[in-house]
């Protein structure tokens, strides 16, 4: 990575040590930083999930009070959707889009920086209420009024640190919009672009219309605390559902903000190890395209039971299983690339099919719950934690870790431990699948979700859903080795890396010289 | 980079900076259209908070709809607040009358707020109030006690899957919201 990268032609004055990367405005250096940032934050995210799994690996109160468990759920879904899970995606979009559209750097290098360095205030400012009185936020990372108005200390730290999350993404959304409009080679249509590019694209125009929604709706609830606004204060003439309609409205374009670079990532795995090119190219476009737009729609289906007309509750339950229909011509899109192809299994592969799989599974799962009438028994159970890790663990990260192995080598120069790495994808993937699968049944049977004690009728799942837990939580240790192990040193990697990867970025070296593109490659 | 290109750039960021505040002003003008939604709609089971005007006609008599009466107050209200009747039979068209209690405990003059709200939502608007405690702030002095009045009538265009409505109503402390 760095320590490896040898200063080309360009050579400017660089501070040294830590000022280099405090004051770094070069995408390959902010992309690294943001990569690590979103490692460390999957490793805090993930203790948290540890220590949630310990308290329901049997019913009863064993290791930590109610109202810590409830932190826990809380702090757990905010460090891993925005600390660890969207960082990951923008770095890599920092390392890749310029290097996958053939520009120098992206367009607003100073920009860039602050967006990264937002985010470590952010997350201290986060984690910091968890030493405050009254403890961390507890009411859901959902943050609904009036719960979360009773907060202790806490509460306005949440607010100014979702805000500071929420000005980061757009500043880092807006920079990739701004790179892809104006910066792609000459010869680089719009309709030539890599998938990924055009996935990020779409995802940053969903990241700058929906960011502002939430940190509006987290004003007004600071204001309802603070400054006797009653926006949502049944009192002064406020509803509180009002704050659900809004966070959902934010919200559900937000999961597509998780999964579309996803897709991005495996329409540019699958292809170089089945050695053929992207079936549906322009259909994979449209279909990205198509399910950004219904994400603006269909935001009700997480509140069916909140009490809406039927016509309401057909509207958003069609509306959403409308989504299947673009998500099934990817998904088949995958599966044809695929067919009849010369596929090897390395690792990258194996990430991206059980990307596949197992993100099909969350989707299905996902369908149940767009029934609105079925919802009503799914509603907050542990069915819809099943479903949402589904399509967020076996979904975004396993497509996450599948980037990080497939672009390692080009990034760092060295291959990463291949056997090392199937090992990694194998334990990953039995041991979420023990993790999250039993939870369907949970769900099912009535097992409400964000509760630290529960039936004894629920044990048996439940241990095996821990023991799951545990072993997925162990194996990601193995991941991190596997990565600094990579980073610093390993078998010399070639320029193409791949035999089948196409792409400007596989025409750099590896590891790519500190500005790539300083004239603009021809784009035929 | 040439001119052009910079050009370019700055026109893309100042696009996107519009959409940014574009939606921030959205979500803000999301409110007053939520509200408007509501009434028209009755959406979320806001009963209208001024006395209504009711023609009176023959009730529907074939139809008994039972009316369930809840008292709440807010946290921190030492009031107490409970219907005269848990519930009634009546039948859509018919004006009826009943009664809450509510007593000042605590050693202030408190104002109160009662916001009523009907389930289900869909309701709401066929719950015509021609009298009602709700539609005042009530002022009580220290141990102040009174019998609130509230005069309805459930009209005949009640969807007919409709058999019970409750109607609940929650008292503020309208003091804490004007300090």
């Amino acid at each position: 990575m760095s320590t490896a990268t040898t200063h080309d032609a360009h050579n400017e004055e660089h501070p040294s040590g830590l000022m280099r990367w405090v004051t770094t405005t070069n995408h390959k250096d902010i992309g690294t930083l943001y990569l690590l940032f979103a490692l460390m934050m999957f490793i805090v995210g993930g203790a948290m999930a540890m220590i949630i799994r310990a308290e329901l690996f049997e019913p009863g109160l064993q290791f930590v009070e109610p109202q810590f468990f409830n932190s826990m759920t809380t702090m757990h879904a905010l460090v891993m959707i925005f600390g660890a899970v969207m960082p990951a995606f923008v770095g890599l979009a920092n390392w890749l889009i310029p290097m996958m559209i053939g520009a120098p750097d992206m367009a607003l290098p100073r920009m860039n920086n602050w967006s990264f360095w937002i985010l470590p205030f952010a997350f201290a400012i986060l984690l910091s209420t968890l030493f405050m009185e009254g403890g961390a936020p507890a009411g859901g990372w959902t943050m609904y009024p009036p719960l979360v108005l009773q907060t202790g200390n806490a509460f306005p730290f949440l607010i100014f640190s979702v805000h500071l999350m929420g000005i980061s993404s757009i500043m880092g959304a807006i920079n990739v919009i701004v790179t892809i409009v104006n910066m792609r080679a000459p010869g680089m249509t719009m309709m030539k672009m890599p998938l990924f590019v055009w996935t990020w694209l779409i995802t940053a125009y969903l990241l700058i219309a929906t960011m502002p929604v939430l940190a509006g709706a987290v004003t007004m609830l600071l204001t309802d605390r603070f400054f006797d606004t009653s926006f949502f204060n049944a009192a002064g003439g406020g509803d509180p559902v009002m704050f659900q309609h809004i966070f959902w409205f934010f919200g559900h374009p937000e999961v597509y903000i998780l999964i579309l670079p996803a897709f991005g990532i495996v329409s540019q795995i699958v292809p170089t190890f089945a050695r053929k090119p992207l079936f549906g190219y322009s259909s994979m476009v449209y279909a990205t395209a198509s399910i950004a737009f219904l994400s603006f729609i269909v935001w009700a289906h997480h509140m069916f039971t909140v009490g809406m007309p039927l016509t309401g509750e057909l509207f958003f339950m069609y509306a959403t299983m409308l989504i299947a229909v673009p998500t099934g011509v990817k998904v088949f899109n995958w599966v044809s690339t695929m067919w009849r192809g010369a596929m090897t299994f390395e690792t990258p592969m194996l990430f991206a099919l059980g990307f596949v799989v197992m993100f099909t599974i969350g989707g299905f799962s996902g369908l149940m719950l767009a029934m609105a009438p079925v919802d009503f028994q799914y509603h907050d159970t542990y069915f819809v934690v099943a479903h949402f890790h589904y399509v967020l663990v076996t979904g975004a990260v396993f497509a996450i870790m599948g980037a990080s192995y497939y672009w390692m080598p080009k990034w760092t120069g060295h291959m990463y431990d291949e056997r090392l790495g199937k090992l990694h994808f194998w334990l990953s993937t039995i041991s979420v699948n023990v993790l999250f699968f039993p939870q369907h049944f949970l769900g099912l049977a009535g097992m409400p979700r964000r509760i630290p004690d529960y039936s004894v009728q629920f044990a048996g799942f439940n241990e095996i859903s821990s023991i799951g837990g545990f072993a997925f939580g162990l194996t990601q240790l193995l991941y991190v080795y596997i990565v600094f192990k990579t980073i610093k040193g390993g078998a010399k990697a070639t320029d193409q890396v791949w035999e089948g990867a196409h792409g400007l970025e596989w025409t750099l070296p590896s590891p790519p010289p500190y500005h790539s593109f300083s004239t603009a490659p021809e784009v035929k | 980079m040439t001119h052009s290109a910079e050009q370019g750039k700055k026109r893309t960021l100042r696009q996107t900076l519009l959409i940014v505040l574009g939606m921030f002003g959205f979500v803000f003008a999301l409110v007053p259209l939520y509200s408007v939604l509501c009434d028209v709609t009755g959406l979320n089971g806001k009963t209208r908070n001024q006395p209504e005007r009711v023609v009176y006609t023959e009730p529907d008599l074939s139809r008994t709809i039972t009316v369930e009466f809840l008292a709440n107050v807010n946290e921190s209200m030492p009031w107490d607040f409970h219907p005269a009747v848990t519930r009634m039979k009546v039948h859509p068209g018919q004006v009826r009358k009943t009664s809450f209690y509510a007593r000042n405990l605590s050693s202030d003059t408190m104002v109160g707020q009662a916001v009523p709200s009907v389930a289900p939502g869909l309701a709401a608007l066929h719950f015509r109030k021609t009298e009602c405690f709700c539609f005042t702030e009530q002022r009580f002095a220290p141990g102040e006690w009174r019998d609130m009045p509230l005069v309805f009538m459930v009209d005949k265009d009640l969807p007919e899957d409709i058999t019970t409505l409750t109607l609940a109503y929650t008292f503020f402390d309208k003091q804490i919201l004007v300090d």
